[in-house]
């Protein structure tokens, strides 16, 4: 395991070699222009341009092209015992818009990612319903279907950087983190072709949800929040969800944490309490300074983080016109403005987004600046439409101490050099 | 010719489409439906008038709901439905001892979780950690930190052993409970955890928790106008994280040196790779295919512990390529049991007999094996392993 964590300074290497080969190839055109010698990828005929390219059905489900095989979801082996229980990151530093591809959108698994095909799957509602109910997968799709793109970060995003600057790369800091859009049932239409009636007043009632896998990885979740924008999901980005992601049926549970979309989602039960299961007892509860810890922090609060420039995706290109981008998002509604600070906080500029924030769904943000090719501590501040404003590690770090774990949504810096290379740090 | 087949699959599909919708929003009763159906039926005589009335009057007979799914059987129910609550809600009838749970624990859990809960590598630990929940490095434990014993048992009987989750009993899981308990010094050694008395223990961290607060302790994150202009008077890094040096190597880096030194002078190696795989081909050629993938799929029961195949390492037991004709206890870096140990310096090697005797029954054949794996039963499974096996020679 030791060769696999980094010996001394190995991937900024690795980074330098590919900074410093693509600061040669800037630098040799420029100089061929400067001679006036022409271009040969335009002057001679290249192959692409004489011979043929594949046919169709070369690939009947297509892959990236070979070029791009470095943008791949990464692990990080000394966090879990276990590939079986563990999780990987999205590549959030090489991919841009906000729709996360599912291929390389992250994944936690808590017994391994289980196969299960659709003519064996199946889904219960009991409990305190009317009828307990079966439903194949066939009979979910004749429920009427809505469409919603929604993030889904891992409370534990980011959780490896309480106690300081740690890992060096936006996928490492900020990769539990994924974006689709759905296409399911609302739990609401589930839950009443079940019958509510017999849960009588349903203020006080709770649904617990579980996976058909060995995990089952158990959630309880109030009556309020199931009936209000909780799907069961089926396709994810016009397609079948992945194994990985919980095929056939995963639950989507808006703006609340990762663990509680349930994957291979199998029964959904109507409860007068939670169940204090392990998932929101042991784990996901968040230790405060004097020892007592929160419990039931579902809520995924506004965050943001730069993703280019960032450790894994240096400047290569010198001086000049640059840009800054990033992803915000909120699990309490919409972003509705992102803040960048080029010097650690001291000055802000308003950054501007790609297109209006949708709720609980990432919005991408660009700042676009003529770079003078001094070091810059990089920041990005996210504001939602409640008016939260994403707090420093410092503020943070007030209220919850160092111990929390899960829901560090601080205000990341990243120290960008003469040279291009970026640097997670933390500053005063 | 392409073009007219075109225009017309295009007619007859947005026939279909809307059928579908008329269907839909029928079924659905959420639009009010006479708008609707003014709007898209211009006479009484369109078929699609017939549709949405017909559709109407069985959703109304349903009171809106879409008669989809069947009622479950409580066989069923009681199946799925085992969920267990802090009030004791969903416990079975059943009993177990600190002394039965000791055994238990040390046959299926302890390679994991320690022979006193304490946690081996980066496996979860079950006990210690007193009054650590304030200190810098808090250890969070059964006994340390969870508030309710249920969420034990619920989780132990649900989804451990891991990889052999749902094969505990109901006294067998009070017994592994129990001596969970024990090893925290929350019951005596004589202790016997039943439905009857489960109440009564009491967790120390019981009141440890609070419910969320954030509205309240962090109203301060909601700003009015955070500060845009010299906001601080300086900044000075105060942690870097190359500093600790912990960020995964970039994967590939050595395959992709690998390749510039081979660039162009890659021809015997091209032959030399070629040959490889010829040979590989041709063992596998011997093998019986589709016994290899009956294996292939009992496998699934070994998995949670051994990788065979590319990248194979070792996990908690060791990676199997190459296992058969080997000597035992022969992988690099696995710290075998002593039996094994001893009995690999005696020459002895996985061949079919050996292999088939010590998946029957591993306790058995290999007394002190750290394998907590209780056997395949058929010999039918032994045999497909074992072919399976066969096929990552090496």
């Amino acid at each position: 395991m030791s060769s696999e964590t980094n010996g001394k300074g190995a991937s900024r290497r690795a980074f330098l070699k590919g900074a410093v080969a693509a600061g040669t190839a800037a630098a040799g055109a420029t100089m061929a222009r400067a001679a006036g010698e022409p271009d040969p990828l335009i002057t001679e005929v290249q192959d692409w341009a004489s011979g043929l390219g594949d046919g169709v059905d070369a690939t009947p489900y297509g892959l990236p092209i070979r070029f791009e095989d470095d943008v791949v979801r990464r692990n990080v082996e000394w966090l879990t015992a276990d590939t079986i229980s563990s999780i990987n990151f999205t590549p959030i530093h090489a991919l841009d818009g906000t729709i996360t591809p599912q291929g390389c959108a992250f994944e936690r698994h808590h017994s391994g990612a289980i196969e299960l095909k659709k003519e064996d799957y199946r889904l219960m509602i009991n409990g305190l319903v009317d009828t307990p109910l079966i439903f194949t997968y066939a009979d979910l799709e004749r429920f009427p279907r809505e469409n919603h793109v929604y993030f889904c970060e891992c409370a534990a995003n980011t959780g490896m950087e309480w106690a300081g600057a740690q890992l060096n790369g936006a996928q490492f800091t900020h990769g539990m983190i994924h974006n689709m859009e759905y296409s399911g049932v609302t739990l609401r239409t589930l839950l009443e072709e079940a019958g509510l009636t017999a849960a009588g007043d349903l203020s006080d009632k709770w649904v617990y949800v579980e996976g058909a896998d060995a995990s089952s990885n158990g959630r309880s979740i109030p009556m309020e929040k199931a009936l209000d924008d909780v799907l069961v999901a089926f396709k994810a980005n016009g397609e079948a969800l992945r194994k990985e992601h919980g095929y056939p049926v995963r639950l989507v549970v808006p703006g609340w944490e990762g663990n509680m979309w349930v994957k291979w989602l199998r029964r959904i039960e109507v409860m007068d309490g939670p169940v204090e299961s392990r998932e929101e007892t042991s784990k996901y509860t968040d230790t405060l300074e004097d020892g007592t810890s929160r419990k039931w922090t579902w809520v995924m609060d506004a965050k943001s983080v730069v993703t280019s420039p960032s450790p894994q995706s240096p400047i290569t290109h010198g001086a000049g016109p640059l840009v800054i981008t990033g992803l915000a998002w909120s699990g309490r509604g919409a972003i509705t403005r992102v803040d960048v600070s080029t010097d650690g906080g001291m000055n802000w500029t308003q950054a501007r987004l790609a297109k209006e924030g949708e709720t609980k769904a990432l919005s991408r943000f660009y700042l676009e600046i003529d770079w003078d090719g001094s070091e810059m501590f990089l920041q990005s501040r996210a504001h939602d439409e409640t008016g939260y404003v994403q707090p420093t590690k410092t503020e943070l770090r007030e209220v919850r101490g160092l111990n929390s774990i899960y829901h560090n949504n601080c205000i990341q810096t990243w120290w960008v050099k003469a040279n291009g290379e970026a640097e997670n740090v933390e500053v005063s | 010719m392409s073009k007219s087949l075109n225009l017309y699959g295009g007619t007859v599909l947005g026939a279909a489409v809307l059928l579908t919708a008329a269907y839909n929003f029928a079924d659905r009763n959420i639009t009010p439906m006479p708008g609707n159906a003014d709007m898209m039926v211009a006479t009484e005589a369109s078929p699609y008038f017939s549709l949405i009335a017909a559709a109407e009057a069985s959703a109304a007979a349903q009171e809106g709901k879409f008669g989809l799914g069947r009622p479950a059987l409580p066989e069923e129910v009681a199946a799925w439905d085992v969920d267990v609550r802090p009030d004791g809600t969903g416990l079975p009838e059943g009993s177990g001892s600190v002394a039965d749970g000791e055994m238990l624990f040390s046959e299926g859990c302890a390679i994991c979780h320690g022979e006193f809960a304490e946690g081996v590598d980066n496996w979860p630990k079950l006990a210690g950690g007193d009054g650590t929940l304030a200190d810098e490095d808090p250890l969070k434990t059964v006994g340390s930190y969870w508030p309710y014993l249920s969420t034990t048992w619920d989780y132990v009987h649900r989804s451990m052993p891991f990889g052999a989750a749902q094969t505990l009993s109901a006294d067998d899981t009070y017994a592994i409970t129990a001596y969970i308990l024990y090893s925290n010094y929350l019951v005596d050694d004589d202790f016997v955890l039943s439905n009857q008395n489960f109440l009564e223990v009491e967790m120390p961290n019981a009141d440890g928790f609070i419910v969320d607060d954030r509205d309240e302790t962090e109203a301060h994150f909601w700003k009015d106008e955070p500060c845009m202009e010299n906001c601080k008077d300086g900044v000075e890094i105060t942690m870097r994280a190359a500093v600790l040096d912990v960020t995964p190597e970039e994967e590939g880096e050595a395959e992709e040196a690998m390749e510039e030194v081979n660039a162009g002078t890659a021809t015997d190696e091209v032959i030399e790779a070629v040959a490889e795989t010829a040979v590989e081909e041709a063992e596998v050629a011997a093998l019986d295919m589709d016994l290899v993938s009956e294996g292939e799929k009992v496998f699934k029961k070994c998995k949670a512990c051994h990788m065979v195949g590319d990248g194979a390492k070792n996990r908690v037991g060791p990676q199997l390529n190459g296992v058969m004709n080997r000597a035992m206890a022969s992988v690099d870096g696995f710290k075998y049991s002593n039996t094994l140990k001893e009995m690999g310096e005696a020459g002895e090697v996985w061949n079919d007999e050996t292999m088939a005797a010590f998946m029957a029954d591993p306790k058995g054949y290999v007394k002190g094996t750290k394998m907590s794996f209780r056997g395949l039963k058929k010999d039918e499974d032994i045999a497909a392993v074992t072919e399976y096996l066969k096929s990552f020679s090496q």
